[in-house]
């Protein structure tokens, strides 16, 4: 009832990101300037420009929330913003250990690319916190949607604010658009993208019918037992919103 | 609308006038700073790019003050709940507390722009470097009052609100800093000042346009009970 296609979207990701490092490992050629350690590539890209797409869609459930006032809406949007804090994490630490071995610097501030993704994860940073202290969980639905949708709208006026900020002569060596890319990188890049852009779907339907069943689960409870038996306390506490 | 935009900004304005507290306060702490800037940056006189810096930090840290109480008072006291029982359109508490913050911001200014000048700043500017600060400092402030009336409304509401106002507000402006950084480096300039880059003054102009019709759109959700 609530993990519909879940089986066959958890395959598919799995042979295609196995796929995806087959093909970087065996199938990319190493890159001429920089050797094997280019192949973070594969990983870095994929995990900054998932990271980035899931913080626009949970703006967008942040309109259809406020719009509609379903819960659901609010859930799906606190848990893509929440998988995308995390990739956002993975794309910084991986990003700075391909500048330290490429460029030889943990963090540059000439690459507009990098210091945009920065700011945007400092400010989706603010999203838990602002949850915490709100206690109204309808208020806390509300409020957490219209951040959403300002974080969302704020993410390409950055990166357009920040790269013109670049002088635009700076050569953009490690362009991510494939324009200068050969044949089987771009393949291998493809692959590698659609592969993790599955892995969010697949985590973050994943986490939305653990949470849909628990609160089902809790509803049955209290109409069987009655409403004061069934108090289930957090054990752990979290910005979750509850249905 | 207008009306109501007028009668609540007449109550801002003289509520501040009566009882100053965001202006002064905002004023002192800009002051300080440049003093703070003075020791830390170990020089007497700043130029070019780091004037822009250190007149930008100074301004942005001191606008975070005023933001984070533009809707205290009206929250303890019940003037939110009052306005909301009022049949009138509530986008314009919007406009009118971005008003009053804008002309907190510009009244705190007067007494900032100078203190640097006078205190802070090697080259003096002439006539036409004044000018074209003012309008970097208007349209900048144009983008600050948008963003921190949003972001004081949406924080208010929450526990921690004096500490959310600049964690959340402080990354939003930083496309504002940006463009108001570069747009003034060339009027601090230690060989007399150059031009306005009419670049940065659009991005300053796209941003204040994007995040008003953003507010514009919203705002209604942060007051609903």
């Amino acid at each position: 009832m609530f993990g519909r296609g879940l089986k066959t979207l958890s395959l598919l990701t799995v042979v295609l990101i196995v796929g995806a490092f087959a093909l970087v490992f065996f199938y990319a050629p190493n890159d001429a300037d920089q050797g094997f350690i280019q192949k973070i590539f594969y990983l870095h890209v994929p995990l900054a420009i998932v990271a980035l797409c899931g913080f626009v869609a949970g703006g967008i459930y942040g309109i259809r929330y406020l719009r509609s006032g379903d819960r659901q809406h609010d859930l799906r949007s606190y848990v893509a913003i929440h998988l995308s804090l995390i990739l956002a994490v993975g794309a910084l630490v991986t990003g700075s250990i391909w500048a330290k071995a490429s460029w030889g610097v943990w963090w540059t501030w000439d690459e507009p690319t990098l210091v945009s993704f920065l700011i945007v994860f400092l400010l989706y940073a603010c999203y838990q916190p602002l949850r915490f202290s709100i206690e109204d969980p309808e208020r806390q639905a509300r409020y957490a949607a219209v951040f959403a949708i300002v974080a969302g709208a704020f993410v390409p006026l950055n990166f357009m604010a920040v790269r013109m900020a670049q002088s635009l002569v700076h050569p953009r060596v490690l362009s991510t658009t494939g324009g200068s890319m050969p044949g089987s990188m771009r393949l291998t890049f493809l692959v590698s993208l659609i592969g993790m852009a599955l892995l969010f779907v697949t985590l973050w339907k994943y986490e939305l019918a653990s949470k849909s069943a628990t609160f089902r689960l809790r509803a049955l409870k209290r109409k069987l037992a009655g409403d004061d038996e069934v108090w289930v306390p957090n054990p752990r506490r979290s910005a979750a919103p509850t249905l | 609308m207008r009306r109501t935009v007028g009668a609540v900004l007449r109550k801002e304005l003289r509520l501040e006038l009566r009882a100053p507290q965001a202006v002064p306060a905002m004023a002192l702490f800009s002051v300080t700073t440049l003093v703070v800037f003075h020791f830390a940056l170990q020089r007497g006189q700043v130029d070019g790019d780091l004037a822009a810096g250190v007149l930008w930090v100074t301004l942005l840290f001191a606008a975070m003050l005023g933001t984070s109480r533009l809707f205290v008072a009206d929250h303890e006291e019940g003037g939110l709940d009052g306005f909301l029982l009022a049949p009138v359109d509530r986008t314009a508490l919007l406009v009118a507390k971005a008003l009053a913050l804008l002309g907190f911001l510009a009244a705190f200014e007067v007494v900032a722009v100078p203190a640097f000048g006078l205190l802070l700043l090697g080259p003096t500017p002439d006539a036409g470097a004044v000018a074209s600060l003012v309008v970097v400092l208007l349209l900048a402030d144009a983008g600050i009052a948008v963003v921190g009336t949003l972001v004081s409304a949406l924080a208010v509401q929450t526990r921690s609100r004096d500490l959310l106002v600049p964690l959340l507000a402080l990354p939003l402006l930083i496309p504002v800093v940006i463009a108001a950084a570069k747009a003034t480096t060339p009027l601090f300039l230690a060989g007399g000042a150059e031009a306005l880059p009419g670049r940065w003054l659009a991005i300053l102009g796209l941003y204040d346009l994007v995040f008003g019709l953003l507010a514009y759109a919203i705002f209604d959700f942060l007051l609903e009970e």
